[in-house]
């Protein structure tokens, strides 16, 4: 379980021409890249430039009006999204893949103990035994740097920080190999991002995920992304390796934004 | 007769910066850069500030886009070029063949000097024990940062990387107590020698060095230049970046003036 990029494996995910329409108005349009194991992709751009809708599209929230996606499941096969039943598209996603929502609220269950809202997505994929269930969600509540003491409250009890770090926990339980990632770090303090961030560094490293994050904090792309794609009005106006993208930008809008940053 | 094996090899590089947001103004900063080097052998490139010498460290390790000539790395059996090729291919090469040793140590914040070391060999993952306290401290609304970096030195002293790394922040006179701190409060120097033991500790065979003594005093520079030394031994193809000039007449074999690949107008 290690960071590795294997040369010659095929990718993990493959985004083809996806586009978007929400009636007149575009979500995204003709966005093609392709993921590898371990790899870490920012999508990076202002409100409405489309990276929700993208996230939304490749998640197989939302259908594409044209494109595809194809993922290279557990047994080595790739498959294209559209052709998985309902069933083979909730079992994916409640194993293979997380969801990291901003705000916590969505990704967890706010009535329920922390204990459960990391057990229950093991118990989605069959563990049955209650004593291993809490047994693992205490580990993973200590990885995520939470009191395993607190292990019977509700989130609501939790400040924002810890609300999100028990939302990758919950998501990582069943070792995923992709996570999907929301502006992970808004809406949160600095220095209760920093924590958070320096969490996700070290997870997504040493667990050798792929993971997209959707954000419009250049510094949190710096940190976390292997390569960035950055998107205005729906389009990817440019994509590259990290400090490619932000020490050496080739789009005005880039550049912009770029520029944009107050040095602290 | 062997032909002497290039680790790095340049061929009509050139560069220029377009400044969209000052009316699309071009900048052109290098033209035809040219030059090889052999594994064991150390080039400085030497000429005022401005001329491009920090652009063609970040060229070479793909953080600049190339877009005339190419750059031709040996990474095992292969040459690969970092003008053409692929991000994975270009990340690749940074985990196994190009270290780089920028001017400023960029902190991740809570990660404690000895692990910002030790991982930068690869598959080491960052080893920190989870900060109890602060976790506690954070439900009463105070900052988890002071508390943020507990870990333990000692148990993470077996593994041999964190053993390594330790070994050099010793060479570089990188007091024990600093090591389990984050080094955003650290001086400049410090900051300058951490960065440095990151850079030395994987045994890489092409090595970028910025300015790597700006900011030490007499008794680190010579640490620095042993370490050159040391690499160059081991067969490390050292491109560098150098003004003082005692330190430059210590490792170079070969300077080359970067004003010769000035763009004329």
């Amino acid at each position: 379980m290690t960071a590795a990029l294997v040369d010659d494996d095929p990718p993990l995910l493959v985004a083809e021409g996806l586009t978007k329409w929400y009636g007149q108005r575009l979500g995204c349009r003709d966005v093609s890249f392709a993921l590898y194991q371990g790899e870490v992709l920012a999508v990076v751009g202002e409100s409405g430039s489309g990276k929700s809708t993208l996230l939304q599209l490749l998640s197989a929230q939302l259908a594409p009006d044209a494109g595809r996606i194809c993922y290279r499941m557990r047994d080595g096969v790739t498959r294209d999204l559209a052709t998985l039943s309902e069933a083979e598209r909730r079992f994916l996603f409640r194993t293979d893949w997380g969801y990291v929502h901003q705000d916590s609220r969505l990704g967890l269950r706010m009535t329920v103990s922390a204990g459960a809202n990391v057990g229950e997505r093991l118990m989605a994929v069959g563990w049955r035994h209650y004593g291993r269930i809490r047994a693992s969600a205490a580990s993973w509540l200590d990885r995520v740097e939470i009191d395993p003491d607190r292990i019977d409250e509700t989130p609501g009890g939790y400040s924002g920080g810890m609300r999100q770090r028990l939302q990758i926990a919950r998501n990582l339980v069943t070792d995923p190999r992709l996570v999907f990632m929301d502006e992970p770090t808004g809406g949160l303090d600095v220095s209760v991002q920093a924590r958070v961030l320096d969490l996700l560094r070290g997870i997504v490293a040493e667990l050798g995920l792929a993971a997209v994050i959707v954000t419009h904090d250049l510094a949190v792309a710096r940190l976390l992304a292997h390569r960035i794609l950055v998107m205005k009005g729906g389009a990817v106006i440019e994509t590259g390796l990290t400090d490619q993208v932000l020490d050496d930008p080739q789009a005005p809008y880039t550049q912009l934004l770029v520029s944009s940053i107050l040095p602290p | 007769m062997t032909v002497p094996m290039f680790a790095l090899k340049l061929s009509g590089v050139g560069k220029t910066f377009t400044m969209h947001l000052q009316g699309g103004i071009r900048l052109p900063v290098l033209r035809d850069v040219t030059f090889a080097a052999e594994p064991g052998q150390c080039i400085v490139l030497a000429g005022p500030s401005g001329t491009g010498k920090s652009s063609i460290l970040k060229l070479i390790y793909g953080a600049y886009r190339c877009e005339a000539g190419e750059i031709l790395v040996r990474h095992g059996e292969n040459l690969v070029d970092v003008a053409t090729a692929e991000p994975r291919r270009i990340l690749a090469l940074r985990r196994g063949v190009i270290g780089y040793v920028s001017q400023f140590l960029r902190v991740v914040p809570r990660v404690p000097t000895l692990a910002v070391v030790a991982e930068s060999l690869e598959r080491v993952p960052a080893r920190r024990e989870p900060a109890r306290d602060s976790v506690r401290l954070e439900a009463n609304g105070a900052s988890p940062a002071s508390t943020a970096t507990q870990f333990d030195p000692g148990g993470a002293l077996l593994d041999p990387a964190y053993a390594r790394a330790a070994e050099l922040l010793c060479r570089l006179n990188i007091p024990e107590w600093l090591w389990t701190l984050p080094p955003a409060t650290f001086s400049g120097g410090e900051q300058q020698r951490v960065n440095i033991a990151r850079g030395f500790l994987p045994d890489l065979p092409v090595l970028l060095l910025d300015e790597p003594t700006a900011s030490l005093d007499a008794a680190n520079r010579a640490v620095v230049v042993d370490l050159i030394a040391e690499k160059k031994q081991q067969g490390a193809a050292i491109i560098a970046i150098v003004h003082d000039e005692d330190v430059r007449d210590a490792i170079a074999d070969q300077v080359i003036d970067v004003g010769r690949f000035a763009p004329t107008n």
